[in-house]
């Protein structure tokens, strides 16, 4: 009897071990437990209730969560940060597709937005009195569906200006100073890339880093790049002559005349060529100006100047949404306006440099005289709300926009960084893969 | 036997009649519990493989057969539609020959070279200990850290790789762009982990072969190489066929390496390092984000590897009994 017994424990001992992990995953990424001391049974307001956020890179919203914390005592903030927007999307993706483990506000970025707002279901409306207006229109488009569901509070943009090495300029001739060299490249993308020409003649560094890079700024001025506004469908790849002519206008500048240092953004050569003067102008959007700080420490000259070819542009940018998996919804969306509020903003720009995309935030006298010790003392506060302000196109980017913009930027990378292919068959190989998808 | 069978029962037993059916009842109780016991004993492994194995493999196959959006969740059943599609895709192609050549260029260096470092750690060296755990170092290594080393060791312009080739006077080799070269270094991240682990589970398995077979063959004149192939190699049979099974299993669902070979993790801009598992993840939460098509690549991965272990199988059996035959029939 006794022998018989033992496997029966060991399976029920094992089964109950594997309920307590399995159970365990579950309840760890719910919004930890309703009711820590007082039981929970009470839904009253001065419930104790702990709060869960996610962002990723960095928000700047450290010190604002201890801050909202010592201000709400029964509300405690546990913060999860993803090192990269790529894991938040996964793990966002992840989450949705499960229908729990997401956090009580999850940050996402403009670029993976509109494939979440094919499912609005999935999060709570934030609309309310007070925050109407407090976006630039164009930001606060972006989140709202056609219904007039409003997904997510807007935190910062990425307004483009051109950062420059002021060194490298003089030595080839160029002028230095920020504002003449704004005056200098003030004008299409052709009259940069007319600079460059006349740059890389005098000088052993390329003009720009990367030629997706440039794509990515010429793409953030199309109205609509891949896809109609009107339904969302896609355009058909092989005849989307903006884009091609876009395609083959970098490439040209990048391959043919030489300009690119023919880096992908990201990768550790690009990291490497902060250090050994591979290229001299790069478009950065605010959040790039931090990026630069850290791969060029110790390298002097960063400057940047007030200007972007081809009028404003916006790159990048996020969002606070507050998936209805949350299990305090409106705890959750009171939290999220106060950090997207225009004063916890610009204490976040102080922090971390993340532009704030609140109108008030915009015209503040702390944010205005912001400047730069690193890019020549700078007054980027100043400079970056300039360039935000000159941004007039919100280009439509829908469900598919990743997708389809991956395809062209993998052409890129194949004749540019690779040189596997020329610019005519690497097209033919983004159309191929823009087929594969199945999209039209 | 019948007396001997009977005085017990007659002897200890207060009431005899009675007791014959609690006797039966013990007896079948004994048989069950012979007959029964050691499949109990065994069944929490093939219960838990049920929950997490085989319901995973089968609800894998259901989902393969669906239109099944990683956010919108099941759809209309389709039948085949999706392996239909993905086998039509150039990339699937792509991804076959890269896992293939990936998996070609670590496995079978990597059992090579195991063997030899085994053989190395087998004979009397000073500090044993020191030298079989210095050849599981690497192991304790996470792969995406390793990963990491590497991709900035390989990579094109500013990595050390290129920078002591140069040295040599050999032009730079350009590790991603290329796409047989970015396979030979993500196979060598690969080597780096795994052949120290091989090597002592063959250190193991060569222990355990008889010192006096080594004595036979000394006394017969043969050399070390001699030995090692003629008595070493044959007895591994066993532990080989584990080894190339094993990796054969990992090598075709390499994942880490490759992800993490640069900074996009798509294997590279004309995907010339997306294995099949990296194809499966790219389809399911990636662009098209169709759990169903990459359900069917899980399933057709499942099939190649099925199939690929069983030719490794018969190789394997087939060579090392070849090395087999040559101490029976030639030495005497």
């Amino acid at each position: 009897m006794r022998t018989s017994i033992k496997p029966w424990l060991t399976l029920t001992a094992g089964l109950a071990g594997m309920a307590l992990v399995v159970s365990g995953c579950g309840t760890s990424s719910d919004p930890a437990a309703s009711g820590s001391s007082d039981g929970g049974s009470s839904s009253a307001s001065d419930e104790k209730i702990t709060l869960t956020i996610t962002t990723f890179n960095e928000f700047g919203y450290e010190d604002l969560i201890k801050e909202y914390e010592a201000d709400h005592p029964n509300i405690t903030i546990e913060h999860t940060k993803a090192a990269t927007s790529n894991e938040a999307r996964d793990k966002m993706l992840t989450g949705l597709a499960a229908g729990s483990g997401l956090t009580d506000i999850e940050a996402i970025e403009v670029d993976w937005l509109a494939e979440l707002m094919q499912y609005p279901d999935k999060f709570v409306d934030l609309n309310s009195d007070e925050v109407k207006g407090r976006w630039l229109d164009w930001k606060a488009a972006q989140a709202t569906t056609p219904d007039g569901k409003l997904i997510g509070y807007g935190t910062d943009i990425g307004p483009e200006g051109v950062c420059y090495r002021s060194d490298l300029f003089g030595a080839a001739g160029l002028p230095t100073d920020r504002a003449e060299v704004a005056k200098l490249l003030e004008g299409d993308w052709q009259n940069y890339f007319n600079v460059g020409k006349d740059f890389v003649a005098k000088s052993d560094s390329a003009w720009f880093d990367s030629g997706n890079a440039i794509f990515q700024g010429v793409v953030n001025q199309m109205d609509a790049a891949y896809e109609n506004p009107s339904d969302g469908s896609a355009k058909d790849l092989a005849t989307n002559t903006q884009i091609k002519d876009a395609y083959e206008m970098v490439l040209k500048a990048s391959v043919d005349d030489g300009l690119s240092a023919g880096l992908s953004q990201w990768s550790d050569d690009w990291t490497a060529a902060f250090q050994n003067n591979g290229f001299a102008t790069m478009l950065c959007p605010g959040w790039m100006l931090g990026v630069i700080e850290g791969n060029a420490a110790g390298v002097t000259g960063w400057d940047i100047a007030d200007v972007f070819p081809g009028g404003g542009g916006n790159w990048g940018g996020s969002f606070l949404t507050v998936p209805t998996q949350s299990a305090h919804p409106d705890e959750a969306k009171a939290l999220a306006a106060w950090l997207t509020a225009p004063e916890q903003q610009i204490k976040a720009f102080i922090s971390k440099g993340t532009f704030p995309s609140q109108v008030d935030a915009l015209s503040s006298e702390e944010l205005l005289g912001q400047t730069n010790a690193f890019f020549n003392d700078a007054p980027t506060g100043q400079i970056l709300a300039d360039r935000a302000a000159a941004v007039t196109v919100a280009p439509f980017k829908g469900a598919n926009y990743f997708a389809i913009h991956q395809t062209v930027v993998d052409a890129i990378t194949r004749v540019e960084v690779d040189k596997t292919d020329d610019a005519a068959s690497s097209w033919d190989k983004a159309v191929t893969a823009f087929t594969e998808l199945g999209l039209s | 036997m019948a007396t001997t069978a009977a005085t017990p029962t007659t002897s200890t037993a207060g009431p005899p009649p009675p007791d014959s059916r609690r006797t039966r009842l013990r007896n079948l109780r004994g048989k069950i519990d012979v007959k029964l016991s050691p499949y109990l004993y065994i069944s929490p492994f093939f219960i838990l493989f049920a929950i997490i194995g085989l319901f995973p493999l089968v609800y894998t196959a259901y989902v393969s057969m669906h239109d099944w959006h990683l956010i919108g969740g099941q759809g209309d059943f389709v039948g085949l539609a999706n392996y239909v599609d993905v086998v039509q895709q150039p990339r699937f192609a792509t991804a076959l020959r890269n896992t293939f050549s990936i998996f070609l260029l670590s496995s079978i260096p990597q059992v090579i070279t195991a063997i030899v470092i085994a053989a190395v750690l087998d004979a009397n060296l000073r500090a044993k200990t020191f030298w079989r755990m210095g050849v599981l170092l690497p192991y304790v290594v996470a792969p995406v850290a390793a990963a990491l080393i590497f991709s900035r060791l390989f990579a094109d312009q500013s990595g050390m790789i290129n920078a002591l080739l140069g040295y040599i006077g050999i032009d730079p080799i350009r590790w991603h762009s290329d796409a047989f070269a970015s396979h030979i270094a993500i196979a060598s991240m690969v080597n780096f982990r795994w052949t120290g682990y091989n090597a002592l589970i063959f250190l193991a398995a060569m222990q355990a072969i008889p010192r006096d077979l080594y004595e036979a063959a000394v006394i017969d004149g043969a050399s070390r190489v001699r030995q090692f192939f003629s008595v070493t190699v044959p007895l591994l049979r066993p532990t080989i066929i584990f080894i190339v099974i094993t990796s054969t299993i990992g090598g075709l669902q390499i994942f880490d390496e490759p992800r993490m070979y640069d900074q996009y993790g798509l294997g590279g801009a004309d995907r010339q390092w997306m294995t099949v598992t990296m194809f499966l993840y790219e389809l399911g939460w990636g662009a098209q984000k169709s759990f169903g098509r990459a359900a069917a690549v899980a399933w057709l991965l499942f099939l190649i590897i099925v199939a690929v272990g069983l030719i490794n199988f018969t190789i394997t059996r087939r060579i090392a009994s070849s090395g087999a035959a040559h101490p029976k029939g030639g030495a005497r």
